[in-house]
């Protein structure tokens, strides 16, 4: 288990280089995305102006106050609170996300899938865990929401904020198809009889 | 005692903000008691930055989570309390609207066709309203629950058969455990809805992930299973956000009710370890905020 603090965007270099339980925090700029963010980018055909190559996104859906555009605030957003939501529920972006927009890695809570995994190692990729729930804290790591893109599916904006220093964030899922999630699964099934048996329950 | 619309309008958007950046005492000293009892490093760590957020959120007055969640309202209103109930539900709404507006609050309510979101937090049925009565004369507590989705994604029923016993309710709690994983954003608590119609069933579930921690079930039987249940969840090893360890679940919680002769359905329902709650209770005295 070693620590990297890493400037994005981050060489195919560096992410292969990342194994399981490593932990990264991340400075530059980091991209908010969600749900309807994907669908209307890879089911729907719309076109971002921003270049993910290289970079990181992460599955959120900030709360923010709309202000005035100026130095401080240059998207006219304020953050009010940003967290991290469940990634299982966009697996089935992660290939294209790697594939066509060349993001680097992702950052969510509760683990993805297989065929993540799979694209993880084909095309150079990493899922980094963040504490789920702990928003507040996560929204100290945010500088500046810089800019923002399909503005119209706010919340679900394509968001591009500044970060400093944001984490630490665990490598959970690597690009060698090692998978914290999957092991961790793995164990619990195996011990589900065992559990089942200490309330009278035989299999 | 009459209830104006008035202050339960103020109540409701009140409670919201609220529920939203405080965390109830039993929730805190919950991770507390995780934490100490944690035999995996990494899984301490994990609850350590839980601990941490929750400090933060206190100090900088901001959400503990950014899903604000599907609005619950539970009002309990005493027998001698005058009102209009269709004013009553109005007035909660607007409260809900204006929270949103006024904090502002990003609103996490969508038409279920559409997905259009018209940032007001409220939509058609919702917030989602419960009312019940009890005997306290002049009273009316109501009780403000923001529903993450991550949780609320672990939402299952299981119309059992009389044949398959207790046993089938069993296997069916602990494998939906492992299938939320970390998914869930444990440690949670597991709420069990046993007997019922299907639809009373998976209400169950929801009051009984949403009760206060330490609290037990009224149904005798109910209770000894919320212990059983509760050792063999944590036997599992998921540990919190599903990275290992031994904090998998605060408790189990489990709420009956009669059912059908032909009937044995089990429901699941989870609550997240940010596991938000406010009330307020309005008396001739004035309101008062707790949990």
């Amino acid at each position: 288990m070693a620590h990297f603090e890493l400037n994005t965007p981050v060489p195919e270099a560096q992410i292969r280089a990342l194994r399981l339980c490593d932990t990264i925090s991340l400075s530059g700029s980091l991209f908010g995305i969600r749900d309807a963010t994907q669908i209307h980018l890879f089911d729907r055909g719309r076109e971002t102006r921003f270049d993910l190559a290289g970079h990181a996104v992460i599955h959120t859906a900030p709360n923010v106050r709309r202000v005035p555009r100026c130095p401080e605030y240059p998207a006219g957003y304020a953050p009010v609170c940003i967290g991290t939501t469940t990634s299982a529920r966009m697996e089935r972006f992660t290939r294209p996300l790697l594939g066509q927009y060349g993001v680097r890695m992702i950052i969510g809570k509760g683990g993805l899938l297989r065929d993540s995994l799979q694209a993880f190692a084909e095309l150079g990729g990493v899922y980094l865990a963040i504490v789920g729930g702990t928003a507040a804290l996560e929204t100290t790591w945010i500088e500046a929401i810089e800019d923002v893109d399909l503005d119209d599916l706010n919340p679900e904006s394509l968001w591009r904020f500044r970060v400093r220093d944001f984490g630490p964030l665990m490598v959970a899922m690597d690009s060698h198809g090692g998978s914290l999630y999957d092991q961790v699964r793995d164990d619990a099934a195996a011990r589900r009889e065992a559990a089942l048996a200490t309330m009278g329950v035989h299999t | 005692m009459n209830l104006y619309p008035a202050a339960v309008e103020e109540m409701a958007r009140a409670l919201y903000i609220r529920a939203l950046k405080q965390l109830p005492d039993d929730v805190k000293q919950g991770i507390e008691r995780l934490r100490a009892e944690e035999g995996h490093a990494g899984a301490r760590r994990v609850l350590d930055t839980m601990i941490h957020n929750i400090e933060v959120a206190e100090d900088t007055r901001n959400l503990l989570c950014q899903d604000t969640g599907l609005p619950i309202y539970n009002v309990l209103i005493g027998r001698d309390v005058v009102f209009d109930g269709v004013d009553i539900k109005d007035a909660i709404t607007t409260g809900c609207r204006r929270a949103t507006h006024e904090h502002p609050l990003r609103s996490s309510v969508v038409h279920p066709l559409t997905r259009l979101n018209d940032h007001t937090s409220t939509g058609r049925r919702v917030p989602v309203i419960h009312f019940d009565f009890d005997d306290a004369p002049e009273r009316v507590r109501i009780e403000m629950i923001p529903k993450g989705s991550g949780s609320e994604n672990g939402s299952w029923l299981r119309m059992c058969l009389p044949a398959e016993g207790v046993d089938a309710i069993k296997t069916f709690v602990i494998d939906r455990v492992l299938e939320a994983g970390g998914k869930v954003c444990p440690p949670t608590i597991v709420g069990v809805g046993i007997g019922g119609t299907s639809d009373l069933c998976m209400h169950l579930a929801k009051v009984a992930a949403t009760r206060p921690l330490g609290s037990t079930c009224a149904d005798e039987e109910g209770a000894r299973l919320e212990q059983a249940l509760g050792a063999a969840v944590n036997a599992l090893g998921i540990g919190p956000q599903g990275l290992g360890g031994d904090a998998t679940a605060f408790a189990v919680h489990v709420e009956t009710a009669a059912t059908h002769i032909t009937l044995n359905p089990v429901a699941v329902n989870i609550q997240c370890h940010s596991a938000r709650r406010a009330s307020a209770t309005l008396t001739p005295d004035g309101i008062a905020f707790g949990f």
